[in-house]
């Protein structure tokens, strides 16, 4: 009620409410400066230094993994089913898998499908769940209780038993497909924290200042509400991405997530599990790409909720 | 209390109902003809068609064939496998395992995460603080199916002190290796969660008292502190029960022990889907019923929670 007559009174003296959202605007950077504190704790972190190196190798990894090899998975003649299961050497560090092709080619090569799962579900979960929780915190209501009920149906199913039952009807397929599939299960968790932050946020009384200023419901939710309840939601995300780089390994382990011919460090892991008493090699070497990986990811995670998070503070 | 145990029951109520339907229409109503399906390639015979239509409640509307399966559910009729075996029978035979690792997990990943937390809480900064907090990161790196693969070789084959698959020597011995496995990452946050709890409740003011009032620091760590500081350590302890139940399908399926996670990844291999999901639909009620136990008990163990 009161925000309408807000808005009918705004238009008459315009330029000063003009005025008084830009100076508004200039109060909002300045808040968003919780995130700048926290780049600077983040800045003082050796850990964030290792994560970030491994990490950028990483993407150099899935980006171009041409750069690294000068063989390619996907040409004729790249296995040779005589090198099955051979053990390391000069010129093929990780050895030979049962399909006697190069580990440590396909390592390099399977890097992208996990990366792209990793960061593809995890913006995704923050993407969907942000934007229903911004929704369902201002809304309130009605909105409210049904994204908050059907976020609990989603809660009841865990990630792995969901995705377990979803690809066994649908199929697993690629990064792409099984992104999707964990997106759809994961969001809820980005939904509850982000609906907990705005309505914890939207009673403050900088909300209530910029109402009084004549600001709709869009911009006080995109440039107050949010920069002031983003710290939390990068922290899960940033957390998120090792989950699901793991998650995923998991899913195509068991034999539903990627499938041939695309290349998943999990798939991998899975093919040498039958013979890795004989030949431990064609398990190591996958397992401990990725590993160290989700190990990044996961350090990065740890570094950014010690900076972001206020309650560690 | 009596009013809030009750509503939290109703609460429990649209969110059963919402994910067995969620299930339901994932599997039922997505996919296909499944009488077709039975057929293969050929053309199913119109007659045994109808037959097995009428049998199935296929000609109902959706929501009609929804209430045969959770009545269904509810009645402890899961369905049965392709070659007519009641998914109850299988749940049965091997629910004992399953539960049997579950709850050697939970004493495994309570015992040593617990004590590994206030160990590095007391010892901030120190060695052992370190290298509690290194251990933990690197355990929850590591995914559960690469741990179990290393632990098998090294420990089952190499140095043969447990049993490398399968559960016939019983249970201590069987399921000390598996369970440790299954535990493994919950264990890791339960240090971290016990440290950074008791970290917090160790600057306390009552702590502080307790100390200043002479009383020996056994008692002061022990029960001031510790007690306080176990609270959220119980929660995530009692949520967890019902994830390892589910969590077990990787551990079951690499060491091979006949549980109900092990015959869920088998059946997802085998591409069952009936068994895939009469499993996931009894995964998923485990998982229900344990989370509204927790809340029920923490709600005792808690008094300062607030009931309305």
């Amino acid at each position: 009620m009161s925000e309408k007559t807000m808005e009918k009174t705004a238009p008459a003296d315009g330029p000063v409410s003009e005025k008084a959202l830009e100076a508004e605007e200039k109060a909002a950077a300045r808040q968003a400066s919780l995130l700048r504190d926290g780049w600077e704790i983040l800045r003082k972190r050796p850990m964030f230094y290792i994560s970030a190196f491994v990490i950028v190798i990483l993407l150099a990894l899935a980006i171009a993994p041409g750069l690294f090899t000068s063989r390619s998975p996907f040409s004729d003649g790249f296995c040779q089913l005589q090198n099955s299961l051979n053990p390391p050497t000069s010129g093929h560090m990780f050895g030979y898998d049962v399909q006697g092709c190069d580990i440590y080619t396909r390592s390099v090569f399977g890097t992208r499908n996990s990366i792209i799962v990793g960061v593809v579900t995890a913006l995704a979960t923050t993407a969907i769940g942000g934007l229903l929780g911004i929704i369902a915190g201002l809304r309130g209501g009605w909105v409210d209780t049904i994204l908050s009920r059907v976020t609990e149906v989603f809660f009841a199913l865990p990630l792995i038993v969901g995705a377990l039952l979803i690809m066994s009807i649908v199929g697993g397929g690629d990064a792409w497909s099984v992104s999707l599939i964990m997106a759809v299960l994961g969001w809820p968790q980005v939904f509850r924290i982000m609906r907990g932050e705005v309505i914890a946020n939207k009673h403050n009384d900088y909300v209530m200042a910029a109402k009084a200023l004549g600001a709709d419901t869009t911009r006080i939710a995109f440039r107050h509400i949010l920069p002031n309840t983003l710290a939390p939601v990068i922290v899960v995300t940033t957390m998120n991405l090792g989950v699901y780089i793991s998650a995923e390994a998991a899913l195509s382990y068991l034999g539903i997530g990627i499938q041939h011919p695309n290349i998943s460090w999990g798939l991998m892991i899975s093919d040498a599990t039958d013979r890795f008493l004989t030949s431990p090699h064609a398990l190591l070497f996958p397992a401990a790409v990725l590993s160290i990986t989700v190990l990044a990811f996961i350090m990065l995670g740890d570094v950014v909720r010690d900076a972001f998070d206020p309650k560690m503070r | 209390m009596g009013r809030f145990v009750v509503r939290r029951i109703l609460q429990a109520i649209p969110v059963l109902i919402g994910v067995t339907f969620l299930i339901f229409y994932l599997v039922f109503a997505l996919k296909g003809d499944p009488i077709q399906a039975l057929a293969g390639e050929k053309r199913a015979d119109p007659n045994v068609a109808a037959m097995l239509r009428e049998q199935y409640h296929l000609n109902d509307p959706k929501i009609v064939q929804y209430w045969h399966y959770i009545s269904g559910v509810f009645t402890g009729d899961l369905g049965t496998t392709y070659t007519g075996r009641p998914i109850s029978e299988i749940v049965s035979e091997r629910f004992p395992v399953t539960l049997k690792l579950a709850l050697t997990a939970f004493g495994i990943e309570a015992v040593i995460g617990i004590t590994a937390g206030i160990f590095a809480a007391l010892k901030k900064g120190k060695f052992v603080d370190n290298l509690v907090l290194i251990s933990t990161l690197v355990l929850i790196s590591i995914p559960v199916f690469v741990l179990g693969s290393v632990l098998q070789l090294e420990l089952g084959v190499k140095l043969d002190i447990t049993p490398v698959a399968g559960i016939d020597d019983g249970w201590p011995t069987s399921y000390i290796l598996p369970a440790f496995v299954l535990a493994s990452t919950s264990m890791a946050y339960i240090a971290r969660l016990t440290r950074a709890s008791m970290m917090e409740s160790i600057r306390a003011d009552y702590v502080r008292t307790a100390i200043a009032k002479g009383l020996p620091r056994r008692r002061v760590i022990g029960i001031h502190t510790l007690r306080n500081s176990l609270i959220p350590v119980v929660t995530f302890l009692g949520m967890d029960l019902g994830a390892l139940m589910g969590g077990a399908i990787i551990t079951e399926r690499l060491f091979n022990l006949p549980g109900i996670g092990g015959q869920l990844a088998k059946s997802v291999y085998l591409r069952e889907r009936p068994v895939v999901v009469g499993l996931v639909t009894l995964l998923v009620l485990i998982y229900l019923v344990a989370n509204l136990v927790v809340d029920l008990l923490y709600a005792v163990l808690d008094p300062r929670i607030r009931y309305e």
